[in-house]
């Protein structure tokens, strides 16, 4: 077998155990959780088994597949939002040198000032689904408005010379120079904001679910709480989490369709 | 096979007395006076820091004088920017976009028409032996085939001067010689008017027909020297005496301009 072989087989064997031995983890935590349950007796309203959680995942489908969607909507809407007021405000600050004294500070404060404490009395000024949205809107607009002005801070210095020896005009250069340049800190902004305009839309539902409306999942699972159905808790969780690992996956994928003919952190490996 | 000399003394720009201090109050040049000819290819040679780059900065106009004047003396004023070609040491080329979008650039930005435009982005490419490879992306390319993309873009506009700062600099032996003697064939080909800096006695001497030699500190033209061997020049022109001669003369004069600079 020749090394180049050798390190080929290495490779394969590297990439099946990426996949398998996490697989096997969540089995060995699953059973481990079954036999504990059983083992001592504990009662569903304490803990429940998986399967349990599973079967309260079918008969429940409906409902938590309803919460499910309000709350992906909620997410999606104010990740959108975030996405365009951090972008809007990121290109704003760079083109009004002004504008970002006078504003980005604030939106310092907004970032640094916990959401939790902050979404008690967004709900007493606005509607409760406007509320939620303004929630997923501010913990997931600043890490596009500081990625995107990084970015757009990043233009390699010879090739901005080059547009300013052809006469480009300011707007050439933000279109044709600064964007496309900051393009890859723009996608890793976005991703992060997408995971949090979820933890946003979740903590607005919570915050807004103790003041006893709402049907978003969040609100579903504190409403479980009240109740005592922990199982029905358990299978929220669980689908809010797997929708927070769709939404990475998915941006991780627009970021590789976007950079992959270019950029250095999309490029296979071909040494 | 020398072009005449009669169109090739028309000054084409002038520096007078030209001062450049920077802010942290570095001198980088101090009553610097060259005359670029039209049509010449001119290297400035020099040490690090002797402000050769500063010098052809401000020619280009992306660096403003803080003393002394440049003056174009024909109709190929440097208002009209497509005018120009600057070719940075490094290929300074967009890695978002193909090759044939990187050598469109000046166009788009000028708005030229897009039919237009292509055909002379394939004129350029094919200058450069470069056709075969429009579609490709910057970073699928070599060094030496960046810089040449990096060339065919600087063509594009058809500047009456082209610029150059050390484009070679960072490329191995073999293919710098190689763009050596395709930049020389381009040089004929389109009779533009070449400024070249350099720290290579041996490139300059091979590639130009005048070379100035500038000293450090503050930088200045130290002299100048004619290479008056004949266009075509070749691999067979690299070995022979002429060639040995001119370098000497070249290495020489560098070594007293070095001096003169003092030590840094």
């Amino acid at each position: 077998m020749t090394p180049a072989a050798r390190t080929d087989t290495r490779e394969r064997r590297d990439r099946t155990m990426r996949i398998v031995l996490p697989i096997v983890v969540f089995a060995l935590i699953l059973g481990a959780w079954a036999l504990v349950v059983r083992w001592f007796a504990i009662p569903p309203y304490v803990l429940p088994a998986p399967g349990n959680i599973a079967q309260t995942l079918i008969t429940d489908w409906s409902l938590l597949w309803q919460s499910l969607l309000v709350t992906l909507v909620t997410t999606f809407e104010g990740f959108l939002l975030a996405a365009a007021g951090g972008v809007g405000l990121a290109v704003v600050f760079n083109q009004v040198r002004l504008m970002e004294y006078s504003f980005y500070p604030y939106a310092v404060i907004l970032q640094v000032t916990p959401i939790v404490a902050i979404a008690p009395l967004l709900l007493i000024y606005l509607p409760q689904q406007v509320a939620v949205l303004v929630c997923a809107w501010i913990v997931a607009f600043f890490p596009v408005l500081a990625n995107t002005t990084l970015g757009l801070n990043s233009v390699d210095r010879n090739l901005a010379d080059l547009f300013s020896l052809y006469g480009a005009t300011r707007g050439q250069v933000l279109w044709n120079l600064k964007l496309p340049s900051a393009l890859p800190y723009m996608l890793g902004g976005l991703r992060i904001a997408g995971g949090l305009s979820l933890i946003g839309a979740v903590v607005a539902e919570i915050a807004a679910g103790s003041a006893g409306a709402g049907s978003g999942l969040a609100y579903r699972i504190a409403e479980s709480g009240y109740r005592l159905n922990i199982p029905r808790m358990f299978a929220a969780l669980l689908l809010l989490s797997v929708a927070g690992v769709a939404i990475f996956y998915l941006l991780a994928l627009v970021n590789h369709l976007a950079l992959r003919r270019w950029h250095e952190s999309a490029l296979q490996d071909e040494r | 096979m020398q072009p005449a000399t009669a169109s090739r003394s028309d000054p084409l720009v002038a520096l007078h007395g030209v001062g450049k201090t920077f802010a942290n109050s570095t001198v980088a040049l101090a009553g610097l006076d060259l005359t670029v000819r039209e049509g010449e290819f001119l290297s400035l040679l020099g040490p690090s820091g002797c402000g050769k780059s500063t010098a052809l900065r401000i020619i280009a106009g992306l660096t403003e004088p803080s003393a002394g004047s440049v003056d174009w003396q024909s109709n190929a004023a440097r208002d009209d920017e497509g005018r120009l070609g600057f070719v940075f040491q490094e290929p300074t080329l967009m890695p978002w976009a193909n090759v044939f979008n990187n050598v469109l650039l000046p166009l788009k930005l000028k708005h030229a028409p897009a039919a237009a435009a292509a055909e002379r982005v394939n004129a350029a490419l094919e200058r450069v032996g470069l056709q075969k490879f429009a579609t490709a992306y910057p970073r699928e390319l070599s060094g030496g085939m960046r810089m040449r993309v990096s060339i065919a873009r600087a063509l594009v506009t058809e500047p009456a001067l082209l610029l150059m700062d050390e484009p070679f600099a960072a490329l191995d032996e073999i293919t710098r010689f190689k763009l050596n003697n395709d930049l020389l064939e381009v040089w004929q080909a389109l009779r533009t008017t070449v400024v070249f800096v350099t720290h290579s006695v041996f490139e300059s001497v091979y590639l130009s027909s005048r070379t100035v030699v500038m000293a450090a500190r503050p930088g200045r033209v130290f002299t100048e020297l004619a290479i008056d061997a004949p266009y075509p020049r070749d691999q067979k022109f690299r070995t022979s005496a002429d060639y040995a001669a001119f370098t000497r003369r070249a290495s020489d004069a560098l070594a007293q301009a070095m001096a003169a600079g003092g030590e840094p």
